[in-house]
């Protein structure tokens, strides 16, 4: 081991453990041969953030019309006391707080990805069509063949990926796609699709329009255990996914033919990522309708609390989930008539 | 240690030669010929400068060397295999190449953008070995930004962060260097100044290919020049045999005399001025 020389000795005789390079700003976790970079800062907001979400769910299982108390609420998660009471905690508060932050979560994610792809903030699934794809194909499916929850969902997907499958292929030219294409590609189609939705909804009879527009709405309320279920099996997928390619979407920022001489395999990469973060969106759009601002701001957000660039997945997840839970939270707690749309 | 790349402290003998070369290719953009039946090999151990007028394929071709066009015709042979037979991260183990205007990251220091240059050696699962501490702060070392390493990229001068690029370019250890423009948008002092490192990278035995616009530049740091027109080579060889107001006038329609540089007898290339009478 001390043939390697100079390489060993430069961070110390230490294989294991946290260890501290002095030119890296993180630190360095070692594990033999395994080495993951860790940066402190990130991880201290990640934590915060983790605490938060936390105290938000807590809050959440405890608000509602039936007053519960903290102690019940947790003998409720194990399946214990008043029946009422379990039925409230386990069948709907805790579904939808979950819902709440898988999707926000996902969007999260998915913003942090599509503004990196497109380096450009504004280059979130809302605001480049796909969010606006799948509302359409759940529009067009609640019209034309009358809804239901699971085939809505599933043609909420079709319609985020076929959006996405759309713009891509636009936005390429000469076998590249990317930057600031994407993005005017993208608005250009989401209006398109935006003013197919406003058509129907204009054709379509009372019943139709007014399911169409409370699913358009995006909204919490009555979401349960298959809708928290779908959305996590999805992020189960897709989050490990997309962490593997994080590396190296990060470098995609130094332009293409930098990342290229690194070794990425640009356009292949880019695809990848796009695919999974659109999937990603669809699914979360699929259970909840279209919920705005999360996937814009929540990366956004990160970025100034850890000043760190790139694609922090892991932050921009946590921070979306808080993000959603809390203002579903908070919209569930007021008592008025103004509650915001998600949850009225 | 699984890496079989040679460390950066290897004395100059020893290290195997590396190749790589043009054979006859076309290369070229969707409805676009740049270059066609060219060949060039890249000397192993010499600074090759490419130099030639706008447009005339110089870039097009660094580029097609890096792999990041693929040849319409022809090989480009790297190490005696077909470049597009390697992996994309294989490639980048023996060939660097620093773009023409990268993109600075967000919110990065010196040695995080310089780590990045060893990407081609890591895995998900090995984000930072010994080797890669070694290479950084060597390529730091070796630019001249050690002491500035925990400075964050967006506040260095621009010689100072074409310098960081270059140190990128260097952590990844590949034994062969392509440069593509690598003084634009510098003022003259930085230029020299990263010319300066290039030719002390020179010495120190690596093989570099650059392409240049300065053509006074071109002929003091090269150790080799190669002039392009119009898609093919019209010229190559030592600064003295190439830069010569006959080659001038065919490449560039430059109307020049050369005189001999007074620092360093090598030519000075200078325009006639069409508005003194003669």
């Amino acid at each position: 081991m001390t043939s390697r020389g100079a390489a060993e000795m430069h961070d110390g005789e230490r294989r294991f453990g946290l260890v501290r390079d002095p030119l890296l700003r993180g630190r360095v976790l070692r594990a033999g041969p395994v080495s993951m970079r860790v940066d402190p800062r990130v991880l201290a907001v990640g934590g915060v953030l983790a605490l938060v979400a936390l105290a938000v769910g807590v809050v959440t299982l405890l608000t509602g019309t039936l007053e519960i108390s903290f102690a019940d609420v947790v003998a409720a998660l194990g399946g214990q006391g008043e029946e009422r009471v379990v039925r409230t905690v386990q069948g709907r508060r805790l579904p939808r707080l979950l819902t709440a932050l898988l999707v926000g979560g996902s969007l999260g994610v998915a913003g942090a990805v599509f503004q990196s792809i497109s380096r450009n903030a504004l280059g979130s699934p809302d605001i480049i069509g796909f969010t606006t794809g799948a509302a359409a194909g759940a529009v067009v499916q609640i019209m034309l063949f009358g809804g239901g929850v699971v085939e809505t969902a599933l043609a909420a997907i079709a319609g985020g990926v076929l959006t996405a499958l759309v713009v891509y292929a636009l936005a390429r030219k000469d076998g590249i796609s990317g930057g600031l294409r994407l993005v005017l590609v993208g608005i250009g189609v989401g209006a398109i699709l935006a003013a197919l939705i406003s058509f129907l909804m204009v054709r379509a009879d009372i019943t139709d329009a007014e399911s169409v527009q409370r699913w358009e709405a995006g909204s919490l309320v009555g979401r349960g255990w298959p809708h928290a279920v779908s959305v996590a099996v999805a992020v189960a997928i897709l989050l490990p996914a997309l962490m593997a390619l994080r590396r190296a979407v990060t470098y995609l920022e130094m332009g293409d033919d930098a990342a290229h001489a690194l070794g990425i395999p640009v356009e292949r990469y880019r695809f990848a990522a796009l695919v999974l973060a659109v999937a990603l969106t669809a699914v979360a759009v699929a259970a909840t309708g279209p919920i705005a601002f999360v996937a814009l701001a929540a990366p956004q957000v990160v970025a100034r609390l850890t000043r760190r660039g790139g694609v922090l997945l892991l932050p921009s997840f946590l921070m979306g989930a808080t993000l959603l839970a809390a203002a579903t939270c908070s919209a569930s707690d007021s008592t008025s008539g103004s509650a915001p749309p998600w949850a009225s | 240690m699984t890496l079989s790349t040679t460390p950066p402290t290897d004395a100059p003998t020893g290290p195997p030669v590396h190749t790589l070369a043009a054979r006859d290719v076309q290369i070229g953009y969707p409805g676009r010929t740049v270059i066609s039946d060219l060949s060039l090999d890249v000397l192993a151990g010499e600074f090759t400068v490419i130099v030639g007028p706008n447009a005339c394929g110089k870039s097009t071709l660094l580029r097609a060397l890096g792999r990041m066009l693929p040849t319409a015709q022809g090989q480009v042979i790297l190490d005696g295999q077909e470049i597009s037979r390697y992996s994309t991260k294989e490639v980048a183990r023996r060939v660097g190449l620093l773009p023409q205007s990268p993109v600075t990251p967000d919110a990065i220091t010196v040695a995080d953008l310089v780590s990045r240059g060893r990407y081609p050696h890591q895995r998900l699962l090995r984000q930072w070995s010994p080797a890669d501490a070694a290479a950084v702060s060597g390529a730091l070392a070796e630019v001249g930004m050690l002491d500035q390493a925990d400075r964050m990229v967006d506040e260095l001068s621009g010689g100072q962060r074409q310098r960081v690029w270059i140190a990128m370019t260097l952590a990844q250890e590949t034994p062969i260097l392509l440069l593509d423009e690598p003084t634009t948008y510098l003022d003259v002092v930085h230029q020299i100044d990263v010319l300066d490192l290039c030719s002390r990278l020179h010495a120190q035995g690596r093989t570099l290919v650059a392409v240049l616009h300065d053509l006074n530049m071109a002929a003091r740091y090269a150790s080799h020049i190669v002039v392009m027109s119009e898609g093919r080579i019209v010229a190559q060889g030592s600064a003295g045999e190439v830069v010569t107001p006959e080659l001038l006038g065919e490449a560039f329609g430059l109307d020049a005399v050369v005189l001999a540089d007074p620092e360093n007898g090598r030519p000075l290339v200078v325009p006639r001025d069409r508005r003194v009478g003669r």
